[in-house]
């Protein structure tokens, strides 16, 4: 229906990531918060049969076609922006992820629409959309609004629990037909997988996570170190990765993993979102961080401010006193 | 040591390997005799390709592209002991090392990141650490005692302490900071600070890799010392001092100039009676480069810890002009991982060493990054419940009781 | 191969930020700008493709407080040309600064056409979109971004991006293509000071007046504040050892020693 809120699922190797269940959920809300619909909307290549998982919503707007095949793109895009036009939506909901980084933004230009980023949380106030952003790394929250016409969010992961976006019943689906006649500019050629046989991060139980308080390389072997007396293993944010210090495969968060482990403990890690996202959701955190502003300690457990050069040692030392006493 | 003019000629960056023969000093390198004493009294001189001996050899025969090629340099931690031991006296450490280091720089692609970083921080913060120059005075509001800054309270001082990075914003630099601010004011001296306007001296790591950068900081702390009006300049930083004294008069700095050590040292006198506490303590004094072997101040501290009751001093094997250095200087305070991921033994542990030999309790010093480096190899090694490490300052400040 | 690079500044948030007293934009009394980190990784990149293929790097920017110093270090590294968009206005939205580049690239001669378009994925204030995504839109150009490799060979160019779990994907894209990188080849380069000063007095930044009007904003900001910390973690105090003490209690009572 014309200004319904509508959710862009992201299908992800045949599986719909838990994203697109998070904004389900938060749409559900804006769309009651005005009086209108949630449509979800599936695009790809034999993803039909993953429709029915979009409950949550009043129906599912699904186009597959094999130009579609692979990751969101520029084709997406322009059948997106097509839907959007034929079918006016109040707002469109898209995750902020690098799978469908590509295209969030480039709707928005498309349609000529505006686009409002970052969003970890929207509502309706007076009744008017209004999404609350998270800026400059995480040091500043704006209470945002868009001017006329459709408007584009980038929702960022965890803005609502993946649970609250699942529902039992299976909702209605349209297969809406398109044609696709020119060929994309940028062609899809293959997926390169992370070099096997490093171990799995995502399977660990227990994490040791090192940042850019590490400060250089030789200090991983202190994080080595507790993680070895824990049973676990070493990873990393980011700016460690960048500097080669450890192999792509052990990083966590937007680009990386994304780990649940039972203990997730960050040594220099300031907890920018790109890295939160990847952690968040482990079921004891602890950080250790040299500033008591730093936003990790907003997500962790326990925090201590503290030089994680100084305590980690301290703390193995503990832990292999403790392991060894045991009965 | 007072004014010490130095000859326009020699700031760095002017003399290059271009012109270095239009330069008293630059000619002096070519009189090299090549009698390796440089090679053999460095402390790195086993892992180093090209040690001063090899460059002025490669210098002379036209083929220093390979050395610029080289990371050797990288092992130089321009701690003088080269300089020291030349028969020739050519300032090795102080003209032709920087010379070379800075053609190396711009010939490596791939220089160490940790260098880079600390590097680019100083250019843009004034500090290595890559913290913002608003935080440089947030110390002051715990020194436990009051502190003028400039900028709030322009009026002339007898003596400006130029505090530098380390002393300024890490946590155990802070605690020398608060040691000397109580001696300064048990002492009844008239100081100031420059607060938030001071920025890195630059003698660390862009004297040597850097000169376009060590000028950068000399041309803006030159500009902001000249608003102020004071008699004397005191830093309780050795390389900092080191970089007043040899490079800053070239930009005109004719300031009487101290380390706070020798300082603190001319008021003894006064101070010695204030020294109430005994301290049970055995020290042995471990002499830094920039302050000791450059400008030899050896008695100074010496006499300092002598004066607190209750210290034995004690001597390690090389000391005064043999001092082996901590292995911060030169940029060293920033390759630590790039020595580990080659295999060497840090400086600073084989220092350390050197210093629970002695059975000392107490490692002093004066120079601030000689307490992280050393604190540090104490752990490294298991020594840390054996030994504590203290600067001169800190002590005297425990000696003083209330 | 010609390769534009685009630098936008964003704030510095080594410095604190501050709210505005009219609490919807960031106070500037202390604000420090920088070149968004991303925007490094691009040239970086953009000088990589130079020595790989040869042909000529521009840098291109909006003006604002400490460009001049971003665009001379740019020149220092290798770019071999700067041009600078005066009454550009720092802290514009990422829409509008989309839409003077894309004027710029028709108003100042000798800057299109090019082959690549590079500038970083994205920054710390891209409120309203990212700024590849929206120039390619301007000037009708294929993009991609999250780019960590590009190889060119004819009129195409092979390039590496990323995904999540340590996935890569190789796409390939008929140039000229506008490009978000994420991450360059290797870290950005080391330039010596000496190199900077001396871009300084011997190569010259074009200053060009910005073309034209720029649409109103669509999205604003109704309100600016540091976020409340909704949760925040147990904090552990105490010596070193006290803590790790607590710390290993901690994991004991989860059963995790």
């Amino acid at each position: 229906m014309a200004g319904d809120i509508w959710a862009l699922a992201e299908a992800w190797k045949g599986q719909v990531s838990e994203i697109t269940y998070e904004m389900l959920a938060l749409g559900r809300e804006v769309a009651e918060g005005l009086g209108r619909g949630l449509q979800a909307v599936l695009l790809g290549h034999e993803v039909k049969g993953l429709a029915e998982t979009l409950g949550l919503a009043d129906g599912v707007l699904c186009v597959d076609h094999p130009a579609l095949a692979g990751p969101p793109a520029e084709a997406s895009c322009r059948v997106l922006g097509q839907l959007v036009r034929e079918r006016g939506p109040t707002a469109i909901l898209t995750p902020l992820t690098n799978v469908s980084w590509d295209v969030t933004t480039s709707l928005a230009a498309h349609l000529q629409a505006p686009f409002i980023s970052f969003c970890k949380d929207a509502q309706v106030q007076d009744g008017r959309l209004q999404a609350r952003c998270v800026l400059y790394g995480g040091k500043m929250e704006a209470i945002v609004v868009a001017g006329g016409g459709p408007t584009v969010l980038g929702i960022l992961p965890g803005a609502r629990p993946a649970e609250k976006g699942r529902a039992e019943r299976t909702p209605s689906v349209e297969e809406v037909a398109v044609s696709l006649p020119e060929a994309p500019r940028a062609v899809f050629k293959n997926f390169i997988e992370p070099e096997a046989g490093d171990v799995d991060i995502a399977r660990q139980e227990v994490l040791v996570a090192v940042g850019r308080g590490i400060q250089s390389q030789d200090n991983l072997a202190l994080a080595g170190e507790l993680a070895r007396a824990l049973g676990g293993a070493v990873c990393g944010s980011r700016p460690v990765i960048d500097q080669g210090w450890l192999p792509l495969s052990r990083q966590v968060g937007k680009s990386g993993a994304i780990v649940k482990p039972r203990l997730y403990l960050a040594a220099g890690v300031s907890g920018a979102p790109e890295h939160v996202e990847g952690m968040k959701d482990a079921s004891l955190i602890v950080a250790i961080n040299t500033d008591p502003q730093a936003p990790i300690f907003n997500v962790a457990h326990y925090g201590v401010v503290a030089d994680a050069l100084d305590l980690l040692p301290l703390i193995t030392e503990e832990v292999r006193k403790v392991v060894s006493e045991k009965p | 040591m007072g004014d010490g003019a130095v000859p326009a000629e020699q700031m760095i960056g002017e003399m290059t390997l271009e012109n270095f023969r239009e330069f008293p000093e630059g000619r002096k390198v070519l009189t090299c005799i090549q009698c390796g004493l440089c090679a053999g009294a460095c402390p790195y001189g086993e892992a180093m390709d090209y040690p001063p001996r090899r460059i002025i050899g490669m210098l002379r025969a036209g083929m220093l592209e390979q050395v610029f090629a080289s990371d050797s340099l990288l092992n130089c931690v321009a701690c003088y002991a080269c300089a020291a031991k030349c028969p020739r006296k050519i300032d090795l450490t102080g003209v032709l090392l920087p010379m070379v280091k800075e053609q190396v720089l711009i010939h490596r692609p791939d220089m160490p990141s940790e260098l880079q970083r600390a590097l680019e921080s100083k250019l843009r913060y004034g500090n290595p650490m890559g913290e913002s120059p608003r935080k440089r005075a947030a110390w002051v509001k715990t020194a436990g005692a009051p502190i003028r800054i400039m900028a709030e309270d322009p009026r002339p001082a007898d003596v400006l302490w130029f505090v530098e990075c380390y002393t300024s914003y890490y946590p155990r630099g802070q605690d020398n900071s608060r040691a000397t601010a109580r001696i300064l004011h048990a002492l009844g001296i008239d100081f100031a600070i420059l607060g938030n306007e001071e920025r890195c001296a630059g003698e660390c790591g862009p004297l040597s890799w850097e000169p376009g950068l060590f000028n950068t900081l000399m041309e803006y702390n030159m500009a902001i010392l000249q608003k102020y009006s004071f008699k004397r300049l005191v830093t309780s930083c050795p390389h900092a001092y080191d970089a007043f004294q040899h490079r800053y008069p070239y930009l005109g700095f004719r300031y009487p100039l101290d380390h706070t050590t020798p300082f603190i040292a001319h008021h003894l006198e006064r101070l010695k009676p204030m020294l109430t506490r005994k301290l049970d303590y055995t020290v042995t004094y471990h002499d830094s480069c920039c302050l000791g072997r450059h400008n030899g101040f050896y008695d100074e501290p010496r006499m300092l810890l002598q004066a607190i009751p209750g210290v034995r001093l004690t001597e390690m094997t090389h000391n005064r002009v043999n001092t082996i250095c901590c292995g911060g200087g030169g940029g060293g305070m920033w390759l630590d991982t790039y020595y580990k991921a080659r295999g060497y033994e840090r400086l600073s542990e084989r220092r350390v060493r050197e210093a629970v030999a002695t059975g000392a309790d107490v490692l002093a010093v004066s120079c601030t990054y000689e307490v992280p480096r050393f604190e540090d190899a104490l752990k490294v090694l298991g020594y840390d419940k054996k030994m504590i490490v203290r600067d001169v300052t800190e002590l005297l400040a425990e000696a003083m009781e209330g | 191969m010609r390769i534009l690079v685009l630098l936008k500044m964003v704030p510095d948030v080594v410095e604190e930020l501050e709210v505005a007293p009219d609490g919807r934009s960031l106070d500037i009394e202390f604000l420090r700008l920088m070149v968004n980190e991303r925007d490094d990784h691009a040239l970086e990149e953009a000088l990589l493709l130079k020595e790989r293929y040869g042909g000529s790097v521009t840098v291109l920017a909006l003006d604002a407080p400490e460009m001049d110093d971003a665009l001379f270090t740019a020149l220092a590294k290798g770019a071999d040309r700067a041009v600078k968009v005066s009454d550009g206005g720092a802290g514009l939205n990422t829409r509008a600064t989309a839409s003077l580049f894309a004027q710029a690239l028709s108003a100042v001669p000798d800057l299109w056409p090019a082959d690549l378009v590079l500038t970083g994925c994205q920054a710390i204030d891209d409120l309203d979109g990212l700024l590849a995504p929206l120039l390619a839109h301007e000037l009708n150009l294929p993009y991609l971004g999250l780019v960590t490799r590009v190889e060119v060979s004819g009129g195409e160019a092979t390039l590496v991006k990323e995904y999540a779990g340590g996935v890569r994907g190789e796409f390939g894209v008929l140039l000229p293509a506008v490009l978000g990188v994420q991450a360059a080849e290797r870290p950005p380069r080391y330039v010596p000071v000496a190199r900077v000063r001396a871009a300084m007095k011997s190569q010259k930044i074009e200053a060009v007046p910005s073309a034209g009007e720029v649409e109103a904003v669509p999205v604003e900001v109704l309100h600016l504040a540091k976020p409340e910390a909704t949760e925040h973690a147990e904090m552990l105090e105490g010596t070193s050892e006290e803590v790790a003490g607590k710390v290993c209690e901690v994991l004991a009572e989860r059963g995790l020693l």
